[in-house]
């Protein structure tokens, strides 16, 4: 997949990249913070229109529903690295509720990012294909984002 | 000093007394006579009962699921338990389990060798379970694979530590009667048996009293402080979902504001997720019906 490419990069190069730079001062939030989590919420507005969709809410539109799919797939392949600085996690960051536990174990968080990026794309073409196959690619699509915060978002 | 002697063969008599009444039950294996195994069946009670969730090796995921060598911690307000090996290794585990063994420990609480297991093994839900549903979970666990990993103790301070004195807890809180009463339609059934008897949804959402006891009527499932620390589980009776999407957050975790579910709600949602749609819909439906009258 050519696309997991720069997203596996960016991650990995993480720790290199933004290291210290960006982990400063603990009194404000750093940046990184509010841009990932604005990538999550634009995930979760991309998702609305699906799963208006899903739960009969909205009529079923191809066109709209493949556009709200394609943007999830897009923000996935975001090159993720400097958003995930070391330093700014739940421990150091008050607004925060990313788990230490990112920084160690980056490998499987760019797994879980891939997954993601992957059960996105077959929700791209599931919403191509008609309601049923959207709504069965819904799950999935949850999964992957709901297994990456199992692991690694402190709950609330 | 005779008062004392009398006093002393009194409060015996009144212990040993207590010993019977709340002695561990078992029922025989005539109960379970004539009942023919389906393991898919099983397979369905083993999914939404949860048992995984809690007797999986911590944080396994999918196939790894399946292995059910124990080891996860439950920390209450009683001390910190641990989950046994419940795979199919005869020495480890309960290979060696008949039926009706299973029966005991999931509708009794009651161990083969006749002593009271601790209520985190829910059977305060699974004591609605009906003999089928076991002969079927039975045949289905049987199927998994052994592990020959031994259990780990739990961490239960005197006088928790004394498993004699469950029988007196089992008095007052193991019941065999539904919560949600009443004529229901063939859905809120189906939903009363997935919520109440397998997937034990009041024991994360409903607080307890002094003594570790669910509180029922209007307090049923109205949420509750978590023993393991942060977070807490949420109210399920004023919650302003529609049943639609309930039955989302069941099927991919996606709460209405997209956002997912956390905590061990994730591995309740892994568990749902595996159901068919009209199970998803009777679980809302039951939450919808709440509170209880
Ligand atoms: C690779 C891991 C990962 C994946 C995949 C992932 N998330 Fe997240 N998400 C996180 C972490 C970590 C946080 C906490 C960030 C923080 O507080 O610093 C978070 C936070 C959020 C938040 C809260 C944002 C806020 O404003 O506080 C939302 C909403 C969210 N994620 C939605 C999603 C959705 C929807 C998906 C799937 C399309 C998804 N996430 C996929 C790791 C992930
Ligand atoms: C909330 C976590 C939890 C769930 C859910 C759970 N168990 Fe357990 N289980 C435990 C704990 C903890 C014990 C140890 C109890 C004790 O020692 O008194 C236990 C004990 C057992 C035992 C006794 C094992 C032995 O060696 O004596 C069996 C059998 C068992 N569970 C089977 C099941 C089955 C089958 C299910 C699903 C229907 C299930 N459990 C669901 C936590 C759980
Ligand atoms: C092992 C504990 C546990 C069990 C069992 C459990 N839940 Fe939960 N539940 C939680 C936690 C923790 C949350 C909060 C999740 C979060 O913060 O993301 C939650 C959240 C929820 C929510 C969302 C409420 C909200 O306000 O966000 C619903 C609906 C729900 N549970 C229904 C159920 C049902 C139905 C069952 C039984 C089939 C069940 N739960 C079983 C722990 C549990």
């Amino acid at each position: 997949m050519t696309m997991m490419k720069p997203l596996a990069l960016g991650l990995a190069t993480a720790a290199l990249v933004a290291g210290a730079a960006i982990a400063e001062s603990h009194a404000e939030t750093p940046p990184a913070v509010g841009a990932r989590k604005a990538q999550m919420q634009l995930y979760a507005f991309n998702l609305g229109t699906l799963g208006a969709m899903v739960q009969g809410n909205m009529d079923y539109d191809a066109d709209a529903a493949t556009a709200a799919a394609g943007n999830i797939v897009k923000l996935s392949t975001l090159a993720a690295g400097p958003m995930w600085a070391p330093g700014t996690g739940a421990d150091a960051v008050e607004a925060s509720r990313a788990l230490p536990a990112i920084w160690e174990n980056m490998d499987d968080v760019i797994s879980k990012a891939m997954a993601l990026n992957e059960a996105a794309m077959a929700m791209e073409t599931a919403a191509a294909e008609g309601l049923e196959p959207l709504q069965a690619a819904m799950k999935d699509l949850g999964a992957a984002c709901g297994a990456c915060h199992k692991e690694y978002r402190e709950p609330e | 000093m005779r008062w004392l002697v009398n006093f002393i063969l009194l409060a015996l008599v009144v212990v040993a007394i207590g010993l019977w009444v709340t002695r561990p039950k078992t029922d025989d294996a005539d109960l379970l006579a004539g009942l023919t195994a389906d393991e898919a069946h099983g397979e369905e009670v083993f999914i939404a009962s949860g048992c995984a969730s809690c007797h999986m090796v911590e944080g396994a995921t999918d196939e790894a699921k399946l292995v059910l060598a124990g080891g996860q911690s439950f920390p209450s307000q009683f001390g910190t338990f641990r989950a046994p090996n419940i795979s199919t290794d005869a020495e480890a585990g309960i290979g060696d389990w008949e039926a009706i063994d299973l029966w005991n420990a999931l509708h009794h609480g009651t161990s083969p060798d006749g002593s009271h297991y601790y209520p985190v093994l829910p059977y305060s839900a699974y004591i609605h379970l009906e003999p089928q549903d076991v002969v079927d979970l039975h045949a289905y666990m049987m199927t998994l694979p052994a592990d020959a990993t031994p259990s780990e103790p739990h961490d239960v301070p005197f006088p928790f530590s004394i498993r004699a004195s469950l029988g007196g807890w089992k008095l007052l809180f193991l019941d065999d009667d539904w919560v949600m009463q009443g004529e229901l339609s063939p859905e809120l059934t189906r939903g009363r048996e997935l919520v109440e008897a397998m997937g034990h949804c009041a024991e994360c959402h409903t607080p307890r009293n002094l003594l570790g006891g669910h509180k029922t009527g209007a307090e049923w499932m109205s949420g509750a402080p978590n023993p393991a620390g942060r977070g807490t589980f949420p109210d399920l009776v004023t919650l302003d979902w529609s049943a639609g999407e309930i039955e989302e957050y069941l099927n991919s975790g996606f709460t209405p504001e997209f956002d997912s579910a956390g905590g061990h709600m994730a591995l309740v949602v892994e568990n749902f997720a595996q159901l068919t749609a009209e199970d998803r819909a009777a679980v809302a439906a039951y939450v919808k019906a709440l509170p209880i009258q």
